[in-house]
């Protein structure tokens, strides 16, 4: 019997041959915090653990509160500058984006295992890692003993095929997904995706679908590393890294979900959770205050380039505002040179940068009473956006622009 | 052997419900962020929880967040364990990682308010008020001795490492 995406990296890093439901302990090729979970972590970490087991596999990002808001967010990322000078490993700072679009950018390999002490590690499956997100003790842990254990989930096969029509992108297809699944539709399970419309898909929209597994409860999402993915770590100047990793022909799968891309419309999901799904076309005319376009979902350059088609041109709605994070330094500069940042600021946008941004709620776009927001961010709970009396609908990038004009929740192909 | 009350809540209660962003703030100084648990789901819970009591849940509790504080700041309150129908992964971890049992059961058996008894060692939570005696589900193996060590952190510190 072969075995599964999720099988074949954790018998390799565990150095045995586990299946769906064996435990493993598995090297680990990277354990990061950021800067909300970090504080914690390397308070457990120092109390109890002398030196990293790997310098160069330790990372410390500052980019949930970046730049910070206030004196105790300040106060911890100070803290976290002076363990990552005195340990000796890498610091991200202020500035230089969200964690997990670094993570893919320049660090995530096909087949190595990622815990991050943050949900959406889960992201760096767009790339065939088998990446996840835990706490601050086990990352703890992890960065002591370079280790951690799994135990080895079972997988789902989401087969993907045909193509999406106009208007419609991975976005609408990993929410739709989601609804499918429901918030605990996969709890423990990998999502291991395949088919021709994968098979397709950019690495971007790789990294999308696998950063909102987690929202289904899946442990992993999981693609195979490809000549999609060799061209990606070619253009980010490390095609070395690049190794092809697939399932087993005769793999075991717990289920299969089989979804005809070509069906699929441009969805959002409603207030207050993300499993809340529904077409766009029935929610329009819901007023919207607030546009946050961004994220470790949507803020990379693809993003930020369908959202620009849309918006040159034209004006933000005089009532709804306008609020665009770009994922990464490197994605900015790109969106710099391409001429986004021009068309969204002669749209009425506001640039934040490069960072978490409005996401979780901490500053830079929290909502009023009563405010409803359309976000291409992966979370809408009550509260995320920083207060429990605001609502949040989750959509595409093309969505979030067609919506930011229209100061309503829009169809996009009212305006492509 | 536990005994308390219990305060009910729903299903899908988020890791955004029991310690919001918002507080992020107060992250570092953990009495404080401490007053706010589950703030989001009953702002009355902080103030009227006992230790000993129990949070009793639907489905899919902690989900969202990887934020370990969400599990620590129930533990803080003097909760002595969770149950729950089902629970997302990372916060069933992070809970068993600092020694806060989660357990597995029947909570539509239960009512809010409550006095509860647990007995970790047959397995059974019995409603004193109502009368049900509900079997919970065994936490895996290797969770249970990270659980029975006091959490993660003590025991890699007294087996050096992980020990299946």
């Amino acid at each position: 019997m072969g075995k599964t995406l999720a099988e074949k990296i954790l018998s390799e890093k565990s150095q045995t041959d586990v299946r769906a439901g064996d435990i493993a302990v598995a090297r680990v090729d990277l354990a990061f915090v950021q800067d909300t979970t970090g504080p914690l972590t390397i308070r457990e970490f120092e109390s109890s653990f002398s030196s990293l087991a790997n310098k160069d596999r330790s990372v410390l990002f500052l980019d949930h509160a970046a730049p910070s808001p206030n004196c105790q967010l300040s106060t911890d990322h100070t803290y976290l500058r002076g363990f990552a000078a005195s340990a000796g490993c890498r610091l991200s700072d202020v500035g230089d984006g969200v964690c997990h679009q670094i993570v893919a950018e320049s660090i995530a390999k096909p087949s190595d295992v990622i815990v991050g002490a943050d949900s959406h590690t889960v992201t760096a499956g767009g790339l065939g890692a088998f990446a996840t997100g835990m706490g601050s003790s086990d990352v703890a842990v992890a960065m002591a003993l370079g280790r951690t254990w799994f135990r080895v989930p079972e997988s789902v096969r989401v087969t993907v095929s045909g193509s999406l029509r106009q208007g419609v992108y991975a976005k609408d297809l990993i929410l739709h997904l989601i609804g499918l699944l429901g918030a605990d539709g996969a709890t423990y399970q990998s999502l291991e995706f395949s088919g021709d419309t994968v098979d397709k898909m950019s690495i971007s929209e790789r990294l999308t679908v696998a950063n909102m597994s987690v929202e289904a409860g899946a442990k992993v999402g999981l693609f195979a590393a490809d000549d999609i993915t060799h061209d990606y770590l070619i253009k980010q100047g490390r095609g070395g890294d690049y190794r092809p990793i697939s399932p087993d022909a005769d793999a075991s799968y717990t289920r299969t979900i089989n979804i005809d891309a070509s069906t699929l419309e441009p969805t959002v999901s409603q207030p207050h959770t993300v499993d809340n799904t529904a077409p766009v076309k029935e929610l329009n005319g819901v007023k919207i205050h607030q546009v946050f376009l961004g994220t470790c979902t949507n803020g990379r350059l693809e993003d930020l380039a369908m959202a620009a088609s849309i918006l040159k041109g034209k004006k933000r709605h005089p009532e709804t505002r306008l609020i665009i994070a770009p994922a990464s330094r490197k994605v900015l500069l790109q969106a710099i040179e391409a001429g986004y940042i021009r068309t969204f600021l002669e749209a009425g946008a506001v640039i934040l940068p490069p960072g978490c941004g409005a996401c979780l709620g901490l500053h830079q776009g929290v909502l009023g009473d009563g405010e409803v927001c359309l976000s291409t961010a992966n979370r809408n709970f009550k509260g995320r956006m920083g207060n429990p009396k605001a609502f949040i609908y989750l959509g595409s990038p093309a969505t979030a622009a067609a919506t930011a004009i229209l100061g309503e929740i829009t169809d996009p192909r009212e305006v492509l | 052997m536990f005994k308390g009350k219990a305060f009910k809540f729903g299903d899908n209660i988020s890791t955004d419900h029991i310690v919001p962003g918002r507080l992020a703030h107060l992250r570092s100084n953990l009495p404080e962020l401490a007053k706010h648990v589950l703030e989001d789901a009953d702002p009355t819970f902080a103030a009227r929880v006992k230790p000993g009591d129990f949070v009793v849940v639907g489905s899919n509790f902690g989900l969202g967040s990887s934020r370990e504080h969400a599990p620590l700041v129930i533990k803080m309150a003097g909760v002595s364990a969770i149950l729950a129908k089902s629970v997302a992964r990372i916060f069933f971890r992070n809970a068993i990682n600092l020694g806060l049992p989660v357990l597995i059961c029947d909570t539509n058996k239960i009512d809010d308010g409550d006095e509860i008894e647990v007995d970790m060692e047959t397995g059974v939570v019995r409603d004193i008020t109502n009368g049900n005696k509900i079997a919970f589900k065994p936490i895996p193996t290797f969770m249970s001795a990270i659980l029975n060590e006091g959490g993660l952190i003590s025991y890699i510190k007294k087996h050096g490492d992980f020990k299946l």
